[in-house]
């Protein structure tokens, strides 16, 4: 569009194109280079990642605090912690989300519904590291005795071996504080795609005879199942991220353990970058900066897979 | 299937249980856990009688009862209706108790120093009790709006280009690397200004300029998300009539299509704010922490309110309940900041909201 040749003199006999406004060629160039900037932030993000990862990978892993053989042994176990700490988060958090979506937008009465509603998004924008204060201030000690019964009771099974941690701050507290803080974006989304249900489709079930169960497994969850797993995949990026709550919570070691209430615990990509970057000189920044690009490539896969998913179902749903 | 055989008199038809049965059984649930506990806890068998055994039980007991109940006297399918539904509500009220308990302690432990002090002080060269956050806020409010100047133009623009302008691969590319970007963790955000500015600025750079950046980083995608639902949702029908009324395109979207949607677009924006506002890992790595008041966003460390929090509990001094007491007042006010945030947004939706006649 920006370099048009100089049009032919036949071009008078064709019908007028129609003039492009000068406010219309800024307004649209603007747009566009907006839209383009992000795409660059996106690509400086990875480029600057990238560049400040290579020296720690090429260095002498003597270097790294803590001396570890490589870099991969460094990093395994936060990779581990991390995704062993989402993971419990999202199991915990799912079926809580989906129970209390569904509680405000088909179970609760209109008006109630309404301020639960809106009590769930000013929860969403809780800061993360007051959720941190509360996981230690508050649910640690309250929590400990249940995890010494457990290890009393149920000690048999490999998740709950013992020594139970005197404390309350192992990686079970870490998942249920994470947990708590991606309940209410996943509540969220789940609650306005179930919202969104055609009323008709509703209408129709009930008309046939459905009780509302019948009416919410055969019209409503069919029709947000995307919007669950897009729900989902995106608590389950917060938790992947989330720094704080974990790194007040925890206190780590680098090991790799199923174990959920030792004092033992394995810490997180983003907690470990928190705790030791205002500390961290020379190759170390580099090691921490490493990590950080392993965790920006995790979530974009989690987010791919959530992305592709959504896609996909979205062609059977009728969600469009 | 087939109703020939000696059927009662109506097979379709069944019994309903009474509007206030379920209620008398939730009653009568929880009246037989606390009958059962407290008879336990008198033969000696647990320690004392817990109200959250009460409750466990409780629901247990009203779950199994009303099931049975349901499925003698209305069948099979009402039966799974209730213990849905009590599933359901109990899943609600489960997932009510962390959050009403985080509220609750947050105010609670918040307001010992919530006072003139705190909003007036910073921490310069204050040990142990008194000092304030007046640094941290300010630093806050600083690299929030600077984000928010950087990310609000970006992102409602690149709105418009996705809903009016976006066609093709460009426009499926931008959509598919908005929800990447989403998913940034906040601390590769983080991450990302620091290796940004540490490359003109030296390894080692801490200013409250690269904290906006990795904030607006983080705002960008959610800005753009909110402003292309909003956008979406104005009915094609205006835009049509303002292009047969000869409107040019950008006039159309400036006059029609953005006061149409203003409201949301508000909404979101402000909501964008209100979820960047409490983002630590970001500012601790490249705005670092300071005890002292800058305002210059150019240069040294500074402050923000989150970071005030986690520092004052990571760094707690001899006088430890001191740190703690002001790590509390500091999440209270950063609670109420994210409020204020949330309700203007409401009521901006709410009184600016086109009026569609109905």
């Amino acid at each position: 569009m920006t370099a048009t040749t100089p049009r032919p003199a036949s071009a008078e006999a064709l019908p007028a194109k129609p003039a492009i406004r000068l406010g219309d060629l800024l307004f649209s160039r603007a747009a566009l280079w907006s839209g383009g900037l992000i795409l660059v932030i996106l690509a400086a993000v990875a480029i600057f990642l990238v560049a400040q990862s290579i020296p720690a990978l090429t260095a002498d892993p003597a270097d790294f605090v803590g001396q570890p053989a490589s870099f991969l042994d460094y990093v395994w176990p936060l990779v581990f912690g991390t995704l062993w700490s989402a993971a419990l988060a999202l199991v915990m958090a799912l079926p809580l989300a989906i129970g209390i979506a569904l509680f405000i937008s088909h179970y609760a009465p209109r008006k109630l519904a309404q301020a639960l509603g809106y009590l769930v998004d000013l929860l969403a924008a809780v800061p993360s590291v007051v959720y941190g204060l509360w996981g230690i201030g508050v649910l640690a000690p309250a929590i400990q005795p249940v995890y010494s019964w457990l290890v009393d009771n149920a000690g048999w099974f490999p998740l709950f071996a013992g020594p139970v941690s005197g404390t309350g701050r192992t990686i079970l507290t870490a998942g249920i504080v994470l947990g708590v803080m991606i309940l209410p974006v996943m509540t969220a989304i789940c609650r306005e795609v179930f919202l969104q249900t055609p009323v008709l489709h509703e209408e129709a079930a009930l008309a046939l005879g459905a009780t509302r169960w019948e009416m919410i497994r055969m019209a409503v969850l069919p029709f947000g199942r995307p919007g669950i797993i897009s729900g989902a995949m995106l608590g389950l990026g917060r938790a992947l991220g989330e720094t704080m709550a974990v790194a007040m919570v925890l206190s780590p070691q680098a090991i790799v353990s199923f174990a959920l209430l030792q004092s033992a615990n394995p810490s997180t990509i983003a907690a470990n970058i928190a705790l030791s970057f205002p500390e961290a000189y020379g190759v170390n920044v580099n090691l921490l900066i490493a990590t950080g690009l392993v965790l920006f490539l995790i979530t974009l896969a989690v987010n791919s897979i959530a992305r592709y998913v959504v896609n996909r179902r979205k062609d059977f749903s009728g969600a469009n | 299937m087939t109703a020939i055989q000696t059927a009662p008199a109506n097979p379709l038809a069944h019994g309903r249980l009474h509007r206030r049965t379920p209620w008398m059984v939730l009653g009568l649930s929880f009246a037989v856990a606390a009958g059962v506990l407290s008879l336990l806890a008198a033969a000696g068998t647990i320690g004392s009688l817990n109200l959250i055994a009460v409750a466990v039980l409780g629901t247990v007991f009203y779950i199994v009862s009303i099931g049975v109940l349901s499925s003698q006297v209305e069948g099979r399918r009402q039966a799974t209706d209730r213990i849905v539904t009590a599933v359901v509500t109990t899943a609600f009220v489960l997932a009510v108790i962390p959050l009403v308990s985080l509220v609750f302690t947050v105010v609670a432990n918040g307001l010992a120093r919530f006072d003139v002090q705190f909003f007036t002080f910073s921490m310069r060269n204050v040990v142990g009790e008194g000092g304030g956050a007046v640094h941290a806020i300010t630093g806050t409010l600083l690299m929030t709006g600077t984000a928010a100047i950087i990310s609000i133009p970006i992102g409602l623009l690149t709105a418009i280009y996705l809903v009016e302008y976006g066609r093709g691969p460009l426009a499926r590319a931008i959509t598919f690397f908005v929800d990447v970007m989403t998913g940034i963790p906040s601390i590769v955000a983080g991450l990302f200004a620091f290796a940004l500015f540490a490359l003109f600025f030296g390894p080692g750079v801490r200013m409250g300029f690269a904290g906006a950046v990795a904030l607006s980083v983080l705002m960008i995608p959610v800005v753009v998300r909110s402003c292309e639902e909003m956008l979406r949702i104005v009915p094609n029908e205006l835009r049509e009539a303002s292009f047969a009324l000869g409107v040019p395109k950008w006039l159309t979207v400036l006059k029609v299509v953005l006061p149409t949607s203003i409201a949301g677009i508000t909404t979101g924006i402000m909501l964008a704010i209100a979820r960047v506002i409490g983002e630590t890992a970001p500012l601790l790595i490249v705005a670092g922490f300071t005890a002292s008041m800058n305002t210059n966003l150019f240069a040294d460390r500074m402050q923000s309110l989150p970071v005030f929090v986690f520092t004052s509990y990571a760094n707690q001094g001899v006088d430890f309940q001191a740190d703690l007491d002001r790590a509390w007042a500091g999440a209270l006010t950063l609670i109420l900041i994210v409020m204020v945030l949330n309700l203007a947004a409401r009521l901006i939706a709410r009184f600016f909201a086109p009026k569609f006649g109905r």
